[in-house]
């Protein structure tokens, strides 16, 4: 029994079910957000997550990632963002009903009521520092910092990790090349996360919880922060192990795990496959369908969307916000792109051009 | 006991430090926020809604806070820790072995990392209540720069024990800096920086040499770490922190429905 649990949990951690099983688990939040924000749900969530790492706990392999000093921010992660993820829909579907009736919101409701600093605010305040201090003394005692071998340049451990909240950019480095993953993507995330205010012209749904009033800024704030940050976080803190294998949490560290790396460019598609004939010489000409396909994707795509489906979209934002959101999104849209691609056809490079080390 | 604290409290030493009686009174209690330098960080009345905790989640002033702790501990840390390849090391284990029940190096830790989670936390509050609409956008900009560097100020911190984790960690980080297009000696673009054979852009030159002051991590990147993770992030820091909450102020206080 509890070994066909263990094989289960390994089987269902698979990147490509832990990817697609939260989205769906998102997906779901979003549409029975009503049933799901019931304080029972999330009571019941709790017991079944704390039995399971009671169970899991016996495990030397769980039990050795999951007490690793490094981790436990992790832990704390995991559960603080599912904690308030359920706090703010639950929060959101009551506004949205008080909303649909014509009253106030939560927060409306005494906004306009002021109190005073001096106790209503600064004694909260107090008791929250001492309540964290004492949380971080305890934690402090209780758990060593974690002190490795001293430095030693000739010795590569594995498996290399960045530190803990990189690994989600760590974790896109199996769908993208360096200057994608590490430099040009993290650099839109900034620049996108600055934009927001500025393409977000819907003027609802500011300063209290909702869902209705802003369904698509929501929704993308969950995609964004919750599926491709946090997620991609915890997938690489304690599912990717030696070689950046993947590795079930009931599984060994197995240092000579091989995974077979057999992914082709598209480019090997269009000609060889499809076409029947070598690639050509000249890279331009060889890696034509990535880049056709690249400049109707971020060029013609905004454009066609602008005149069809986003047509009111394109008119209320004017030219540059448009532009400026879409090109975010579409950036955005590319790491999905890119890991169906793999996961469906083994794709490996859109375009690949390793003599300039132009690969996306 | 009354006669002694009257005398305290009428004495010019108390009445130094506090112009006003204890605050129990709307006056006093204007007072108490208005006359104190730290208090008056604060408005001296707040809407109700803005001080909810299921509203605010507190993640903002835990962050605050998470600082003003790396700052305590990170300046004791100095004391004892010398930011040379031959000493690093010594120092932190010297640290960890020789003080009995020492836990400022682990506060420092793991308070870092919690910074990280609520700093986080609180653009994600902040999001979720639209908090960043008119007339907070430009608020919110300076609060994603201050999100990027608690990033970077935890990501200097971790090559500072000089152990294997650390220079592992940061290796596998910076390594990325290669890729920079152009600027990078592995990035595209750079090859067309060139003129007949000689390139501009090598390992000896690219933004990862400035960012690590030599071609791996060594006792230049070391140095250069320690000196941001120290001195001129923080600085950054406070600066911007400092921006940020006076326009909480100017913009509105904390978000509530208009």
């Amino acid at each position: 029994m509890g070994q066909a649990i263990r094989d289960l949990v390994d089987a269902m951690a698979n990147p490509v079910i832990y990817f697609l099983g939260s989205t769906v688990a998102i997906i779901v939040f979003i549409l029975f957000r009503r049933l799901l924000t019931k304080p029972i749900v999330l009571i019941g969530f709790t017991i079944f997550s704390v039995a399971f790492l009671v169970f899991a706990w016996s495990d030397p392999n769980f039990n050795k990632i999951i007490t690793k000093g490094d981790n436990i921010p992790i832990l704390i992660l995991l559960s603080s963002v599912v904690g308030f993820t359920w706090l703010g829909m639950r929060r959101a579907v009551i506004n949205d009903d008080r909303i649909a009736r014509g009253e106030p919101t939560l927060e409306g409701e005494v906004s306009k009521q002021k109190v005073f600093t001096w106790p209503d605010l600064v004694y909260p305040e107090l008791i929250c520092l001492v309540l964290f201090t004492a949380l971080l003394v305890t934690w402090s005692i209780v758990v060593e910092a974690p002190l490795e071998e001293p430095a030693a340049s000739a010795r590569t451990p594995n498996p290399s990790k960045a530190p803990w909240y990189f690994l989600g950019l760590q974790e896109l480095l199996v769908y993208f090349d360096p200057w994608l993953a590490g430099v040009l993507l993290p650099s839109f995330i900034v620049i996108g996360l600055m934009a927001i205010p500025y393409c977000d012209t819907n003027p609802k749904g500011n300063g209290y919880y909702t869902f209705n009033d802003r369904p698509f800024a929501i929704s993308f704030f969950y995609a964004g922060f919750v599926l491709f940050w946090v997620s991609f976080v915890i997938l690489g803190t304690f599912l990717r192990g030696p070689n950046w294998s993947f590795f079930g949490p009931f599984e060994y560290w197995d240092l000579h795990k091989l995974e077979p790396m057999v992914n082709i460019d598209l480019s090997t598609f269009f000609w060889v496959k499809a076409l029947g004939v070598p690639r050509p010489d000249n890279p331009l000409i060889r890696e034509a369908p990535g880049l056709i396909f690249l400049g109707g994707f971020f060029v013609i795509g905004p454009l066609i969307l602008a005149k069809t489906v986003c047509k009111k979209i394109f008119e209320q934002m004017g030219m540059v916000r448009y532009q400026v959101m879409m090109h975010m999104l579409l950036w955005f849209a590319l790491i999905p792109l890119k890991m169906f691609g793999r996961w469906l056809f083994d794709l490996k490079y859109l375009v690949g051009m390793p003599e300039y080390f132009f690969n996306i | 006991m009354n006669k002694l604290w009257k005398l305290i409290a009428e004495g010019q030493l108390w009445r130094s430090l506090f112009r006003h009686g204890y605050p129990d009174t709307p006056r006093n209690r204007t007072l108490a926020v208005l006359s104190n330098f730290f208090l008056h960080l604060h408005p001296v009345k707040v809407r109700r809604s803005g001080i909810r905790l299921s509203y605010t989640w507190c993640m903002g002033g835990l962050t605050f806070f998470l600082f003003l702790i790396e700052t305590l501990t990170g300046l004791l840390l100095m004391f004892y820790y010398r930011p040379t390849a031959e000493l690093a090391y010594q120092d932190i284990f010297a640290l960890r072995e020789h003080v009995p029940i020492g836990i400022m190096r682990e506060l420092h830790r793991w308070s870092a990392h919690m910074m990280v989670i609520t700093v986080w936390l609180h653009m994600y509050r902040v999001f979720l209540t639209g908090s960043y609409k008119p007339p907070r956008e430009f608020n919110w900009n300076i609060g994603v720069i201050l999100l990027v560097l608690t990033l970077l100020l935890s990501f200097t911190g971790y090559l500072l024990p000089w152990d294997q984790l650390a220079v592992w960690a940061i290796t596998v980080g910076t390594n990325m800096a290669r890729a920079t297009p152009i600027l990078g000696h592995e990035g595209p673009g750079a090859a067309l920086l060139s003129i007949g054979g000689l390139d501009f852009i090598h390992a000896g030159d690219d933004v990862r040499f400035g960012l690590l002051a030599g071609r791996f991590v060594g006792e230049g990147a070391l140095l250069r770490f320690y000196v941001l993770h120290c001195v001129g992030i923080p600085l950054a820091a406070a600066v911007l922190m400092a921006v940020h909450f006076w326009r909480v102020r100017k913009d509105g206080g904390i978000s509530g429905p208009l």
